[in-house]
């Protein structure tokens, strides 16, 4: 097991490198892609230390630089895959991609089902989502619940660089368009990567073991979710952390398994709580389990810029704890 | 120049197609009164054989023909809502097909996309589409793959006269111009956009004069004269297989309504009229028949009449499908948590 110490940013960086490679069907395309993105997310860093954008290696024909327009990113990148390619999608920011929505939601996921199965779509939207160096309104969002409710969608969120490396190793090979959301407060993080670590789709981590209540996370909240896990654990309350990886499919075993045993669930997330993926999960425990649930998301209210403001869009840890200590009263 | 055997060889071609891309759609239409419920049609007692909303192209049919006959297996085709042409000219199986329009198993997309999503990829026709102007991107993104790939295949992208009010035909010309990608764009002209004339919500001189702006090669042309459209495109398709984007901006005149049970009586009646008296399946006969020609026609036609019925009745012996099949081909990853 060889573990590079290495960012979120550039293990995604070095799982797609790693597909070109061996894949000349692997193809990326997007605005300023060939600078290395504006978050340095297409680069690798080189032998000799030195981070270059994937540009360099694999040439402007398989690392597209493209005009501004989403929508066109988006439907080439179906007719890409029509054609033979596995495209990675560069969206830059989640809310630009809402500029594609026909193209993924119409065109994308409903290929091969409308078309009885002739074709397929093996294409990785790349749409990063959250918070981000108070950045407002129009690039903050969270919007993971509305692919979660599109059939024909797969859905990741990864919340570390194993599983930045390891999500997007599997969304490039699983063959199915994939919406893959990195959150932009995590570009910089640091961790130990094993680029040969399998990370399948639909199998979420259990990220802190627990027996008093079932903490279901996903993304940025994720470190959250362990920050307040530990404050609890210092009033005597054990939380069972469970980072929930991809949306869609979404790993029902483990969530219910840890439910029966905790009998408490809380769900946190960053995007706004009503219809969130949230209320998706606690209403299938609750179907289930008959057990207590609670949820944690943001407000509905667009994120403003100061920092007084955006701090109310902010699901952080000491919220996270409140509602854990609320749901263990109930 | 051409012989006149030639030019009557290649018509009776041209004539092939359109009498098919007619009389398939005239079945169709046939078979699904009592279908769709708007446009203030009553509903017959009957349920209609074909269930959906079904855009005829019919008097269009010389644009399919006229494109399409220069096309190769291996060239690839995005097409719109009104696709039957385009998908018969590109070569589809009419039994799969109408069996499609059937919503039957047997039908090209197994009964799950209709008239709407009609497609055959094995005959490179990569799909009509439910969204105005959707098809461009997807032609744009399967050029650049065919270019990657060291193909010398080609894309025929069709469109409406209303998709050029659409984002997508700006942004998919200039992607194509930028890349150098072989794309055919066909404006197939019908000079309405569902109920609204287009010419009263489109600024400028439309399509073509668009497409110069950016600097890709245009022809504009009669769409409904077959040989006009042949020729035309026969000078545009050298440029896009040598790897230049070009666009054929042909001006025809949709005969029926913008859906099968919707009458068009939002039209004047005289300029319906007009237009049916200059049918272009009536301008080819009339030139076969100068050629000498009137009884070869004659011969396609009863030829296709064959064929119709034949595939109306594999339609409606057909199977549904099961209904465990809506299950299929949603998606690999997870399959089976459909909730």
């Amino acid at each position: 097991m060889a573990l590079t110490r290495t960012t979120y940013a550039l293990a995604a960086g070095e799982a797609l490198a790693a597909a070109m490679r061996v894949d000349a069907r692997v193809v990326a395309l997007g605005e300023d892609l060939g600078c290395g993105g504006v978050f340095g997310q297409y680069r690798t860093r080189g032998a000799d230390g030195a981070l270059r954008p994937l540009q360099q290696e694999f040439g402007a024909a398989r690392v597209i630089d493209t005009p501004i327009s989403e929508a066109n990113i988006m439907g080439a990148a179906v007719g890409m895959a029509l054609a033979g390619l596995k495209p990675v999608v560069e969206m830059r920011v989640i809310d630009f991609a809402l500029c594609g929505m026909d193209e993924l939601v119409n065109q994308a996921a409903k290929n091969r089902y409308m078309f009885g199965g002739q074709g397929r779509v093996p294409l990785v939207a790349r749409m990063p989502i959250g918070l981000w160096a108070a950045s407002a309104a129009q690039h903050s969002q969270s919007l993971e619940a509305w692919f979660a409710h599109i059939p024909g969608l797969v859905v990741a969120c990864p919340a570390t660089p194993q599983d930045n490396h390891g999500l997007l190793t599997a969304a490039l090979a699983c063959g199915d368009p994939v919406v893959y959301l990195e959150h932009k407060e995590l570009w910089g993080l640091e961790g130990d990567v094993d680029a040969a670590l399998p990370v399948p789709l639909g199998k979420a981590r259990i990220a802190r073991a627990g027996g008093d209540l079932t903490l279901v996370t996903w993304s940025r909240t994720l470190h959250e979710s362990l920050a307040a896990a530990a404050t609890l654990a210092g009033e005597g309350i054990d939380a069972e952390v469970i980072d929930l990886r991809t949306l869609w499919p979404w790993d029902r075993d483990a969530v219910f398994a840890s439910c029966a045993k905790t009998k408490r669930l809380l769900v946190a997330h960053e995007a706004v709580q009503a219809a969130g993926f949230g209320a998706e999960i606690a209403a299938s425990v609750a179907e289930a389990l008959g057990i207590a649930v609670g949820r944690l998301g943001a407000p509905r209210i667009p994120v403003g810029y100061a920092p007084t403001l955006e701090a109310e869009a902010r699901v952080d840890a000491p919220k996270i704890a409140a509602a854990a200590r609320t749901l263990l009263r109930r | 120049m051409q012989t006149q055997a030639g030019r009557s060889a290649r018509l009776l071609r041209l004539y092939r197609t359109m009498a098919r891309i007619r009389a398939f759609e005239d079945a169709a239409e046939a078979a699904s009164q009592g279908g769709v419920q708007v446009w203030g049609m009553e509903a017959s007692a009957l349920p209609a054989k074909v269930r959906g909303p079904l855009h005829l192209s019919t008097g269009q049919e010389a644009v399919a023909a006229g494109v399409c006959i220069h096309l190769r297996r291996d060239d690839l085709l995005t097409s719109t809502h009104r696709g039957h042409g385009h998908t018969l000219a590109k070569g589809a199986d009419m039994t799969k097909m109408m069996c499609e329009l059937h919503g039957r198993a047997s039908g090209c997309n197994g009964g799950k996309g209709g008239s709407m999503h009609i497609a055959d990829f094995g005959v490179g026709m990569l799909g009509a589409n439910g969204v105005v102007a959707a098809g461009i991107p997807i032609a744009t993104g399967a050029a650049q793959a065919l270019k990657l790939q060291g193909h010398d295949a080609v894309v025929a992208c069709f469109f409406g006269d209303g998709a050029i009010n659409r984002g997508p035909f700006l942004e998919g010309l200039n992607w194509a111009r930028v890349y150098g990608l072989p794309v055919l764009f066909v404006c197939e002209d019908n000079r309405i956009a569902a109920t609204t004339p287009t010419r009263s919500m489109t600024a400028g001189d439309g399509a073509a004069a668009r497409a110069r702006a950016l600097g890709i090669e245009s022809r504009e042309v009669d769409g409904n004269d077959v040989e006009a459209v042949d020729r035309a495109t026969a000078e545009l398709l050298p440029l896009v297989r040598g790897g230049t984007p070009a666009l054929l901006h042909a001006i025809t005149y949709r005969i029926k309504g913008h859906v099968s049970v919707d009458p068009g009586a939002y039209r004047d009646a005289g300029e319906v009229e007009r237009a049916r008296q200059a049918d272009p399946l009536g301008h080819v006969r009339a030139l076969l028949a100068a050629l000498g020609q009137a009884a070869a026609a004659q011969d396609i036609d009863t030829e296709v009449r064959r064929e119709i019925a034949q595939a109306l009745a594999a339609a409606e012996a057909a199977p549904w499908p099961a209904p465990d099949a809506a299950f299929e081909d949603v998606m690999t990853t997870g399959a089976g948590q459909w909730r």
